[in-house]
């Protein structure tokens, strides 16, 4: 029998293979007195020393895939799991009470983890994960059962996950996770930004995948329809193979597209660029014909690691992006962090309203030192490249002008030093909060240019969390209000003779696309595999007739219609 | 026995990277090897001893080492906590 789950479609593309269920099995012990406490101590070095291998094989296949600084937290595992404090503490616990060693190896980790949780650095606090982590791995070795584990798997699979954490994404490998489900997740969640840029078919969102389906059943995962079907029969599993190979001839008929210009049939040119988040994605770009970067994305920098990066070492990733692209314009966002992308390190309090609260240019302008030292690595990259400044989270003027001042007093810092910095950079705001939308034509007097931050924009207008899956029905690209203040921004840009950008998910959505186009938008930044299918639909569309398209779903009440009104419009 | 004091200059102290690298140096020798910090001694063959210390900026900290390879040990760690820009 046929079952289907469905989700939301994350990542589009047919993958076909066997379950790799990654849930946690029952690691419940129990408490109880041994009477052979000399074989007791053995079986819980035993243990130990297999979830050791099992750790530093983990580490190896990660320094291959990810480089050694990613694998680096799995040797301080390694250090815990060789540390003579711990190990000592659950031998004399056996020894002297004669206790079972799963409950002397859990009461002792309970006691560190209790130690460092309490410990004044969130750092350090957050090193108690690491302890549970390790505990977990020999307490499955005790009870003999299995943690699957995603950097281990060496066969082609589909994952079946309740969520995926980066710390998974990160160990992802294409050659093997051929497409994903997981219960939880959206759209715009982690799993799926990232499922999309590896071009791994995933469906999120499923609030079942993980109990309707079984370790080594046969799965078809739909990442266009969000439908996941399990243990079809052969002839449904024959449709979509059929389906899987039209795509991947419409791939190859796409990639004749990659060094040619993106114009209307009327001769307009857009430019259709990427979104990054490492200097390693640049490939990508490049491969996929990108005419640019319309959002280099430098959290990444600040991420997964325990404190600031350095000047140099951001100024080497700058340019680094900046020579690969040549001539070509790269938009680098300064650091969009705070809110629900923290940073353990700067010990920021907790808020009960993070995306509105102290978060991106809010932050960088109360903290400085940090800000200035991104600036300043930024400067002295401008000259590898076309580097193009842009702000996030520009609510008011004063935000924008007290931000440009920084940069400025940097910039005059750095040439005092005799340090050669670009005279042609652009600088620029992220336009995502509706004040800043409303208020655009004060803006387009002093920025260089927009680049409309869709994801955000949409939640702020509308007053949908976008993490909330139970207000995503909210996430409305769409709705004729976002049409409007889109169009505020683009007339308003134009009206100065600026330019608008767009680098939201709605950029290389195929059903916006011809909105956006139609409204005068100039640059389309997005994904990067999804920019050769966005080139072939701009190439054949006309630019007046979509303007008049646009100027007809301004002028509707909801997003229903307005997507169905293009849906048929695109089919005549 | 064999010991030295050193101040912490790294903006963010012993965090876990440095940690990490001196239990890894303190382990290959045989001597019992001790960091103390405001008066709290910990092995420092323990990642779990050293962390727990959670030593800042400006911190004095005190290495001792006590065994047939105690001088070795305290030369091959005060070159690590120096090539890191820890002292």
């Amino acid at each position: 029998m046929t079952v289907n789950v469905k989700g939301i479609a994350a990542s589009s593309g047919i993958a076909i293979g066997k379950a790799f269920l990654m849930t946690e099995p029952d690691l419940t012990i129990s408490r109880n007195t041994v009477s052979n406490k000399e074989e007791e101590v053995a079986r819980f070095h035993e243990a130990v020393d297999a979830a050791k291998q099992e750790l530093q094989k983990i580490r190896e296949r990660a320094e291959i895939d990810l480089g050694a600084e990613n694998a680096a937290i799995f040797d301080a595992h390694l250090l815990v799991l060789s540390d003579p404090e711990l190990l000592g503490t659950v031998e004399s616990k056996i020894n002297d009470e004669a206790l079972n060693a799963e409950a002397a190896l859990q009461e002792t980790a309970d006691t560190l983890i209790v130690m460092f949780e309490q410990l004044d650095n969130e750092y350090m606090r957050e090193r108690a994960a690491d302890i549970r982590d390790v505990t977990k791995r020999v307490i499955a070795r005790l009870l003999a059962v299995e943690i699957p584990n995603i950097g281990l798997i060496d066969e082609e699979v589909i994952i079946i996950s309740n969520d995926l954490a980066p710390s998974d994404t990160a160990q992802l490998n294409r050659a093997f996770a051929k497409g994903f489900t997981t219960d939880m997740g959206g759209r715009t969640s982690h799993s799926a930004i990232m499922a999309r840029s590896l071009e791994i078919p995933a469906v999120v969102g499923t609030k079942s995948a993980t109990t309707a389906i079984k370790q080594g059943d046969l799965i078809i995962v739909d990442g266009d329809n969000g439908e996941v079907i399990i243990n079809p029969p052969n002839d449904v599993i024959e449709s979509y193979v059929e389906k899987r190979n039209e795509q991947d001839a419409e791939k190859k008929e796409l990639a004749l597209l990659k060094n040619k210009q993106t114009i209307t049939l009327d001769g307009i040119h857009v430019e259709v660029a990427a979104n990054i988040g490492t200097p390693k994605d640049v490939s990508s770009v490049l491969e996929n014909g990108g005419e640019g970067i319309g959002l280099y994305r430098t959290e990444f920098l600040y991420m997964e690691r325990d404190s600031l990066p350095t000047e140099e070492e951001q100024f080497q990733a700058y340019k680094e992006v900046l020579e690969q692209m040549g001539d070509k314009p790269v938009v680098v966002r300064t650091l969009d962090i705070g809110g629900d992308k923290q940073l353990p390190y700067l010990n920021l309090p907790e808020e009960m309203n993070p995306f509105l609260g102290f978060r991106a240019i809010r932050l960088c302008l109360e903290e400085q030192t940090i800000f200035r030292t991104q600036l300043r690595a930024l400067l002295r990259a401008s000259n590898f490249g076309n580097l193009k400044i842009m702000f996030p989270m520009i609510a008011t003027l004063e935000e924008f002008r007290e931000a440009k001042k920084l940069l400025l007093e940097e910039k005059e810092l750095l040439q005092q030093e005799g340090t050669l910095v670009s005279d042609n950079i652009e600088i620029g705001i992220m336009v995502e909060i509706p004040s800043t939308a409303i208020l655009a034509d004060q803006f387009a007097k002093e920025v260089d240019f927009f680049s409309i931050g869709t994801n955000d924009l949409i939640q702020y207008t509308m007053a949908a969390d976008r993490m909330n899956e139970s207000v995503a029905y909210l996430y409305q690209p769409y709705h004729p209000s976002i049409l409007r203040l889109v169009k505020m921004v683009i007339d308003a840009s134009h009206a100065e003779g600026k330019w608008t950008g767009m680098c939201g998910e709605m950029a290389g959505d195929s059903i916006a696309i011809p909105l956006l186009l139609g409204l005068g938008l100039d640059e389309f930044s997005m994904s990067a595999p999804s920019m050769l299918k966005a080139r072939n639909q701009i190439n054949q569309l006309t630019q007046l007739e979509m303007k008049q398209l646009a100027e007809k779903a301004l002028a509707m009440q909801t997003s229903e219609q307005v997507k169905q009104y293009v849906k048929e419009a695109l089919k005549a | 026995m064999t010991n030295h004091t050193y101040t912490v200059v790294a903006e963010s102290g012993i965090h876990a990277r440095p940690a990490t690298g001196l239990v890894q140096i303190a382990s290959k020798y045989v001597s019992d090897i001790f960091m103390e910090y405001k008066g709290k001694k910990v092995n420092l063959k323990s990642i779990l001893g050293v962390m727990s210390l959670g030593v800042g900026q400006g911190g004095d900290i005190s290495i001792s080492a006590e065994g047939t390879d105690q001088q070795e040990a305290l030369e091959a760690i005060e070159s690590f906590l120096k090539s890191e820009g820890i002292i």
